[in-house]
This record gives C-alpha cells, sequence and structure tokens, in this order.
C-alpha cells in the first residue's frame, strides 16, 4: 500500500507540476471540428444503426438503456428489437458489448472504453478526429496507429469503409540537433466501400449518437429552458411592479 | 407605508396570541424583519448576501435529493451519478442545479465579500461579522472540496490527490495528517465515505450553525450601506433610524427582483450550458476515478485557482503551502490592516482605489493562471501577481491610513 501511496503522490505532483512536457508530447495536431447535428434525428438514428454494427461488439454504453434511445430517437419497440438490439431481450436493459471485457483486456493489453461518456469527456472533435485518425503503421500489433492517440490499442475497424490511408509526417531537424516531425497529411493507399465524402458522412453521425447517448437529456433540457427563463421574466416583470410600488413613498 | 406600520402594531388575540405567549414569534420577526431598518440607499453590492442564502437553499434542497439516490462507495458512485443524470426522474434538473450551485455559490460570496471591501462593511462595529463571514467562507471551500470528490471522477480523485497532499508538506505531523484525511494510505472507498459524511452532515451544520451568527451578529449592529455612514446616529422622534428602510417589505421586495433576475442568470448555466465550458463540470471528470492514469492535466474547479496559482508559484512545496494557506487566511485580518478613517470607497483616497483595482485584476489574473498548466511563464506571472496579491493586504495600513480622504456626510445619498 505504502508504494501505491507513492506512485499516486508522484503521479499527481508529476502531472501538475509539470504537465507542460506531457502536453506537449500528448498534443497531436489541431482537431477539426465534427460540426454535428444534435436535432438532426435521422443523423441521430443512422449513428445509432452505426454504432450498433461497428462499435458495440467491443464497446458498451453500459449507461444508455435501449427505450432511451427508442424515445428519442422516434424508434418504435419492434424497430429497436430488429435493428439496434443484438445481444439484448428487453429494451429496458443497457448496451453491453459483445466481447467479454476480461478477454478483451487479454487480447488487447486494454479493455475497450466504455462509450457512454467518451463524446463529453474528451470531446466530440477528438472523437471525430479519432475516427479518421487511423493510418498505416508497420511496426504497430494492429498494423494501424492514430493520429490523434499514438499508440492506441484499437484496431482500425472501420478500415472496410474507409480503406487505409497513409500519414505524411515531415522531419525537421532543429538547431540544437533534436528532431521533430509534423503532420502533413494523410494519402489514401487502399480504397473502401465509401469514398471521403461518405465516410465523413457516417463518422459525424457516429459522433452525433455519442454525443447523444453522453447526455440523452439535452434537448429536453434546452427546450425546457426556453419555458422557464420565459416565465422568469414574467415574474420579474410583477415583482418589479410589486417593488415600485412598495417604494413609492420612500424619499 | 402608513397602512403597513398599523397592520404590524395591532393589538393581537386568538391564535396570534397564543403562540406568542409560548414562543417570541412576533417578537423576532419585528427584531429581524419588519421592525429591522437599513439603509434606503442600498445598490445592487447588497444583494449578494441574500443571493447566498438562496443559493444555501438550493444547495440543501437539491442535496437531499441527490443524497436519496447517490452511492457513497467507489464501486458504485460515478455510475450513481450516472444513473441520477439518466434513470432518476429529473435527477439530471437536480444535479444540474446542485453542481451549478457549487460554483454560483462562488460567485455570489466572492462578489458579497467584494462589497464589504468596497464600502468597509468589515470596520468597526462590524469586525465580528466580517471575522464570522471568513470562517464560513472556509468552511464553504471544505464544503465544496469534499463534494468535489463524490462523483469519483478523474478530476475527482486526482484533484483530491494533489490537495490532500499538500499536508504532508507539514514537517513532523504532514504524513499522519494526511492518513487521517484519507482514513487509507492512498484516496480510496474509505476516504469517499467520510468525505460523503463531511458533506452532507458536519460541514453543512457547521455552515448553517456560523450562517446563523453571522446574521445575529449583523442585526446587533445593523448593516453598513454605500456611505459607509452609521444610519443608527441619525434616529427620528420614533426611534427608527431617519434613512432607514425596514427589511421587510422595503427591502425583501427589492431584493425579490434581484433574485429573479440572479435566478435567470442561473437557470441559464443549468439549461443552456451546465457544464460552462469544462470551468464548472470539467470534461476529464466523466471518466470514472482511475487510479493508474492521471487526466492530462489536473486543474482545481475555478473557485479555488486564485489560491491554487499562489501555491504552485513557490518552488518550495512546505513554503507553498503556507503561503496558500496565509492568501486564504489574509483577508480574516482585514479589520485591523485597514487603518483608513473612512469605510467608503466613495470617501477613499487614490491610494486605496489604486489598490483596490490592482487587487482585483490580480485576484482574477491568479485565478486564470491556476487553470493554466505550470509552463515557466505562467509560473514566473502568477510569482508577480502572487508578490501583488500579498503587497495588497500586508502595505495596507501604511497606504489607508495615509491616504487623502473626503468628507463623510451626515446623512446617506439617495436620490429616490
Amino acid at each position: 500500500m505504502d508504494k501505491l501511496k507513492r506512485i499516486g503522490s508522484i503521479l499527481a505532483i508529476s502531472a501538475c507540476f509539470m504537465s507542460s512536457p506531457l502536453l506537449a508530447a500528448g498534443g497531436g495536431p489541431a482537431l477539426a471540428s465534427a460540426d454535428i447535428d444534435p436535432d438532426n434525428v435521422n443523423s441521430l438514428q443512422r449513428g445509432a444503426a452505426n454504432f450498433m454494427n461497428y462499435c458495440s461488439g467491443c464497446h458498451s454504453a453500459q449507461y444508455v438503456r435501449y427505450k432511451t434511445i427508442g424515445k428519442d430517437l422516434d424508434l418504435s419497440e419492434e424497430m429497436l428489437v430488429d435493428n439496434l438490439m443484438f445481444n439484448a431481450e428487453k429494451t429496458f436493459e443497457t448496451i453491453q458489448a459483445s466481447m467479454p471485457s476480461k478477454d478483451a483486456a487479454r487480447w488487447y493489453g486494454k479493455a475497450p472504453p466504455d462509450l457512454s461518456l467518451m463524446a463529453r469527456a474528451k470531446g466530440v472533435d477528438y472523437v471525430y478526429n479519432f475516427l479518421k485518425g487511423f493510418y498505416v503503421a508497420a511496426d504497430s500489433p494492429t498494423g494501424v496507429d492514430n493520429l490523434v492517440l499514438q499508440g492506441t490499442s484499437m484496431p482500425h475497424v472501420l478500415w472496410e469503409l474507409q480503406g487505409y490511408q497513409a500519414a505524411d509526417f515531415s522531419r525537421h531537424e532543429n538547431a540544437d540537433g533534436s528532431v521533430t516531425t509534423a503532420f502533413e497529411g494523410f494519402e489514401q493507399i487502399t480504397p473502401g466501400k465509401l469514398d471521403s465524402e461518405d465516410y465523413d458522412e457516417f463518422v459525424r453521425d457516429t459522433v452525433n449518437f455519442l454525443a447523444y447517448m453522453a447526455e440523452p437529456v439535452r434537448g429536453f433540457r434546452v427546450d425546457l429552458g426556453k419555458w422557464v427563463i420565459m416565465y422568469l421574466i414574467f415574474f420579474l416583470i410583477i415583482a418589479r411592479m410589486l417593488k415600485k410600488q412598495i417604494w413609492k413613498d420612500v424619499k | 407605508m402608513a397602512r403597513i406600520e398599523a397592520e404590524v402594531g395591532k393589538p393581537k388575540g386568538g391564535f396570534m396570541k397564543w403562540i406568542d405567549d409560548r414562543f417570541p414569534f412576533t417578537e423576532t420577526m419585528k427584531y429581524h424583519a419588519t421592525e429591522y431598518y437599513a439603509s434606503k440607499n442600498f445598490n445592487i453590492w447588497y444583494v449578494f448576501g441574500v443571493l447566498a442564502f438562496v443559493v444555501l437553499f438550493i444547495q440543501l434542497f437539491t442535496g437531499i435529493f441527490l443524497t436519496m439516490n447517490y452511492k457513497p462507495s467507489a464501486a458504485e458512485a460515478f455510475a450513481s451519478v450516472e444513473y441520477i443524470m439518466r434513470d432518476v426522474e429529473w435527477g439530471w434538473l437536480i444535479r444540474y442545479m446542485h453542481s451549478t450551485g457549487a460554483s454560483f455559490f462562488f460567485i455570489v460570496v466572492y462578489l458579497h465579500m467584494f462589497r464589504a471591501m468596497l464600502y468597509g462593511s468589515y470596520k468597526k462595529p462590524r469586525e465580528l461579522i466580517w471575522i464570522i463571514g471568513m470562517l464560513i467562507f472556509l468552511v464553504l471551500m471544505a464544503e465544496a472540496f469534499a463534494g468535489y470528490l463524490l462523483p469519483w471522477g478523474q478530476m475527482s480523485y486526482w484533484g483530491a490527490q494533489v490537495i490532500i497532499s499538500l499536508f504532508g508538506a507539514i514537517p513532523w505531523v504532514g504524513d499522519a495528517l494526511v492518513e487521517i484525511i484519507r482514513g487509507d494510505y492512498s484516496i480510496s472507498d474509505i476516504t469517499l465515505n467520510r468525505f460523503f459524511a463531511l458533506h452532507v452532515i458536519a460541514l453543512p451544520l457547521a455552515l448553517i450553525g456560523l450562517i446563523f451568527v453571522h446574521i445575529v451578529a449583523l442585526h446587533e449592529v445593523g448593516s453598513n450601506n454605500p456611505d459607509g455612514i452609521e444610519i443608527k446616529e441619525n434616529k427620528g422622534a420614533d426611534g427608527v433610524p431617519l434613512d432607514g428602510v425596514a427589511f421587510h417589505p422595503y427591502h425583501t421586495s427589492k431584493d425579490l427582483v434581484a433574485i429573479i433576475v440572479f435566478l435567470m442568470i442561473f437557470c441559464s448555466v443549468v439549461f443552456f450550458a451546465p457544464d460552462m465550458g469544462g470551468y464548472f463540470l470539467e470534461h476529464a471528470n466523466f471518466e470514472p476515478a482511475n487510479l493508474t492514469a492521471t487526466p492530462e492535466h489536473i486543474a482545481p474547479v475555478w473557485y479555488f485557482t486564485p489560491f491554487y496559482a499562489i501555491l504552485r508559484a513557490v518552488p518550495d512545496k512546505l513554503w507553498g503551502f503556507i503561503l496558500f494557506g496565509l492568501s486564504v487566511i489574509l483577508p480574516l485580518f482585514l479589520p485591523w490592516l485597514d487603518r483608513s478613517r473612512v469605510k467608503s470607497i466613495r470617501y477613499r483616497g487614490p491610494l486605496y482605489k489604486t489598490a483596490l483595482t490592482i487587487f482585483v485584476i490580480t485576484f482574477f489574473t491568479l485565478g486564470w493562471l491556476g487553470t493554466q498548466p505550470a509552463e515557466p511563464i505562467y509560473v514566473h506571472a502568477a510569482q508577480f501577481f502572487a508578490v501583488l496579491y500579498f503587497a495588497f493586504f500586508l502595505l495596507m495600513p501604511y497606504y489607508s491610513s495615509i491616504d487623502k480622504t473626503k468628507p463623510v456626510p451626515e446623512r446617506v445619498v439617495y436620490h429616490g
């Protein structure tokens, strides 16, 4: 325990006091905007299908119930059961990965993370760029690396759709002899089923759905908020009149 | 006005008399509301005390409902918060109100404290109100800190890890103290349990007790005003201060307007931006606590960052901790650091006005620096502003006493 404690404090303090070099090492290229439309139900429905077909084999979304998705995305119970629920019986169940996480941890070194809150924890732009950031890397066990998360143990699950791309890096030798590499761009090596525009749309829908899962109540929250503010404006007018009436004799 | 007084003075019988014979209800209402006179020239700075009360109520009310569904265990805490957010009816609203309320508590309290600095509210005879207020502020910081661990996210865990480990810098007793706070050799289920107890029982009790005493002390000496004049020194024939109006219904009706405006701002955050761009709910806290991986960048929640910037500005761990503690405690001594003959900024000279302006800029800048990674440029900037922060307090006896003050009028300035 003593050791654990020491490691903990060292990690914490080093992250705090020296986070600049850590950040510099982890900071990739600037993230392109995911540009999602959370009010577009069609996009969310497509995203739900994408998620269940391509993600849910390995990733759970353990806080999200099928029933909630059905209600928010205008999907009937039959549509849910027929199209989205591959390993669940009842609509009140949450999304569980098909792959047991114990095995996954053994196979990949790290169990695939739960995706319920991923879009909120990392930001939609991060997820969008991650899904578009896989490139061929010969020295990686999965054959690919990711521009956003270097050394990821996730294989390029969407290779069939996107095809494979290579990343161009330019090497720049600094005056002090150190070498910095800069990302120049991607180059398509093998084509996928989707052209780059369709793949972009596919990823955007999926990210939109991930953002929805991170906070299913968002739409309702914003709608309700407008009514709350309108009520308060009305209440404010009355309170102003009351105050004026009571204070009218104060000189 | 006449009609209202007639109501209050009416001879009573029946139920109210029955109560008053057994409990000083009418007397208490008179003393604290209908015959508590406060200056009629209160401006916007005088609403934040009431607003702090409103936020306290929001926190207590939502806190009770959160407790009904929250599980204070390392294994279940994170999931139970998501359960509240998704499966509990209106749980998301209760939770967002509570998380937004935490930040607004500090916004309101900082403004409330700044009001005291603007108008010299801490000066004689209100020193004790100020000291009790500072104790409230300290308890509030502890309350917020304990509460922040409860969602058991990455930032909850590592933020607590960093702050608690600070106590280890204290010579001899440091390590033992850290173990007592954590109840374990690292932050664990046990820590979460005791922080839960502190957050929902011990600290709120202390908070409510102190707030009660704060108000009793205030009503004993009476409220200050933007002119810093004692309204009790100018009383009419009826013994009522000439510049005072009764707290109820005058100030209550005015405060109601302020409360609604406040609720509009509060609700805008709750409904339209509960994260506040990662300042009110930090992004990393949407990942469950992970003992083996730190978040990329650990920063305390915004309301602690001015003091945190001072802590980081000092290269030595022990001295950093001492100056951090000092920066929090120093305002407590304002009643004795401030040697000015006048209370209000309206009649103070250029020295205090300049010092206060620099202090405000310093506080905001330190707050911003505390959210940034500890790169040398930020640390150097924090060192510079930390010196300014301490200079404001420590040089105050000098600059406040030589400052050229203006004559204070007999009666408060009121334009109707």
